[in-house]
């Protein structure tokens, strides 16, 4: 919950990474009044409070994060017992079957990932192609305990340097989709529990790299990593998902321009998921990941598809900020997003105080503006 | 599912917070309005914190979110749809210009200081104007306006002000 969490107001360590929200918002929303100053004019603070009611009564930040619950359909005499009946297959039968595919999967897994690990400390380069495969079937495996029924449009991604993929974040089985097709290396906030050790172990091994939020020093790290990386020819293809959060794949937040100054190909991913049986949106404050998972996992299936789209380059005389908007206007259309003007990691802090600021100074610049007006 | 609308409202609940927002708003209004306070409140206490406020953006990026805060902060639902009510397009001009009263006159007292009107002036303007200029304008507005700066505006002083310049205090609430 965030009234446990630390709150941090924008400090240095937040804003490396992070796009100036001036530069996305309209400027001088409020029209501009002439003449002379009079006291009226000092005391109807009117505009700014609307704004503020219009915050308080709907906001596009939070819209973004807002689970939608599943319409019920189970309305009629002959529909409910049908309803039922799918509650009584979902539970107990395709959960249960998932639970052992799931099972099956890690066993074989495991009993083969263990031995390639630790026996072919020789021969790095057998050693991963091996479990790049073996990440790719288990991922594989994950998909199947959802019943994933996912199309891929567009080219299948092949491993070469200098390109990084970028995709917009829902869940962090966005990145399970992506993996079961090529075995990505990964940028991710650094997960507690279950979900931290299978990191810290085998997707490590894929070049994964791993960071927290909170840490600045993690940033500088992330970054030196990064740049390795994109450079190493056998290195597998860098997946990055610039919101930085995930979004309830109903709008798409700001994306951190890190993977765009990178100085290589970026290759967009659209993920649309088909809401008709699951939210696919993880929202990781109400729910943790095991329980994300259970409550996919005892749906009829996850519907979705994954376009990849063409690759980009910077133009010429193009900012990182700007390439990041235009991947983003890309991903937004193909994947039927709205866009906001906001920096998803709000959700952990607090907005610069520089907006305020820019605010506060159009306000001053009217008022002495109109003080010598006649 | 595990997402049972547990946010219901009955008829009666709705015609009590009507009567005690005079009837600014229609019931669709006050239902899409619990919703979101519901979603403001993030773990049904009754009532949204000043943290739960400031965790929207475009709130808590407002020049006068610490004042307006302080009239905010412990609303329960009613006191949340009366306050919000001043932004109805149904309220009168009267009820606007009191809101606006009550964000200058923050301890209550009915009356207006110089000293208050400086503060407002100073949360919108920040440091992009010193305290020397905010005094000398709002001096000079006051002494044109046939006030001094040792007056007391009252709320008819306030309704006398601005009753005349065209207020736009209108909030829609979304209906989904």
């Amino acid at each position: 919950m965030s009234g446990t969490r630390e709150l941090r107001s924008s400090s240095s360590e937040l804003d490396l990474d992070r796009p100036n929200i001036e530069d996305y918002l309209p400027s001088g929303s409020i029209p501009e009044p002439r003449g002379k100053l009079r006291l009226r004019d000092i005391l109807d603070i009117s505009p700014t409070l609307t704004e503020v009611a219009g915050a308080i009564v709907d906001d596009s930040f939070t819209r973004c994060f807002k689970s939608n619950s599943p319409e019920p359909w189970n309305w009629n005499v002959y529909l409910f017992p049908l309803w039922c009946f799918g509650v009584v297959v979902r539970y107990l039968i395709l959960f249960p079957a998932r639970v052992i595919v799931l099972t099956m999967g890690w066993i074989i897994f495991l009993s083969l990932y263990i031995p390639i690990h630790t026996l072919l400390k020789g021969h790095d380069k057998l050693r991963n192609k091996l479990e790049r495969s073996l990440v790719e079937l288990i991922c594989s495996f994950f998909v199947a305990s959802w019943t994933g029924v996912i199309k891929y449009h567009g080219p299948r991604p092949s491993m070469r340097p200098h390109q990084v993929f970028v995709a917009n974040h829902t869940s962090m089985i966005d990145f399970i989709i992506l993996e079961q097709m090529t075995a990505f290396a990964v940028i991710m906030q650094k997960h507690p529990g279950w979900v931290g050790l299978l990191q810290s172990t085998i997707l490590e091994s894929l070049g994964c790299i791993w960071f927290n939020r909170t840490e600045s020093k993690d940033r500088e790290i992330v970054a030196r990593k990064l740049r390795e990386h994109v450079h190493g020819t056998d290195n597998n293809p860098l997946l990055i998902f610039p919101e930085g959060t995930c979004v309830n794949n109903h709008y798409s937040v700001m994306f951190k321009k890190g993977a765009f100054e990178l100085g290589c190909t970026v290759c967009p991913v659209a993920i649309k998921y088909n809401k008709i049986f699951v939210d696919a949106f993880w929202n990781s404050r109400k729910q943790s990941f095991t329980m994300h998972l259970l409550q996919l996992m005892t749906s009829w299936a996850v519907v979705c598809d994954v376009w990849y789209l063409e690759p980009q380059n910077l133009k010429p005389g193009e900012t990182p900020i700007e390439f990041a908007e235009r991947v983003r206007d890309m991903i937004s259309a193909r994947a039927g997003l709205k866009k906001v003007p906001w920096d998803g990691y709000l959700k952990y802090s607090r907005p610069s105080p520089k907006l305020t600021e820019s605010k506060q100074q159009s306000f001053a610049d009217s008022i002495l503006r109109r003080l010598e007006e006649k | 599912m595990g997402n049972f609308n547990s946010s219901m409202l009955t008829q009666y609940d709705i015609e009590e917070v009507q009567e005690h927002c005079k009837d600014l708003f229609t019931q669709q209004e006050i239902v899409a309005l619990y919703e979101r306070f519901c979603q403001l409140d993030r773990n049904a206490k009754g009532f949204i914190s000043a943290d739960e406020f400031l965790s929207v953006p475009e709130f808590a990026l407002n020049p006068l979110s610490q004042r307006l805060l302080k009239m905010v902060d412990g609303l329960n639902f009613k006191d949340f749809v009366a306050f919000l009510s001043a932004f109805s397009s149904k309220a009168t001009m009267e009820h606007k210009i009191e809101l606006i009263f009550k964000v200058y006159d923050l301890d209550g007292n009915g009356k207006v200081t110089f000293n208050d009107i400086l503060e407002v002036l100073h949360d919108l303007t920040g440091s992009s104007m010193s305290d020397k200029q905010r005094e000398d304008v709002l001096t000079q507005v006051l002494l044109e306006a046939g006030y001094t700066r040792e007056s007391y505006l009252l709320l008819d002083d306030f309704i006398k002000i601005l009753e005349h310049s065209d207020l736009k205090m209108e909030v829609e609430v979304p209906i989904d």
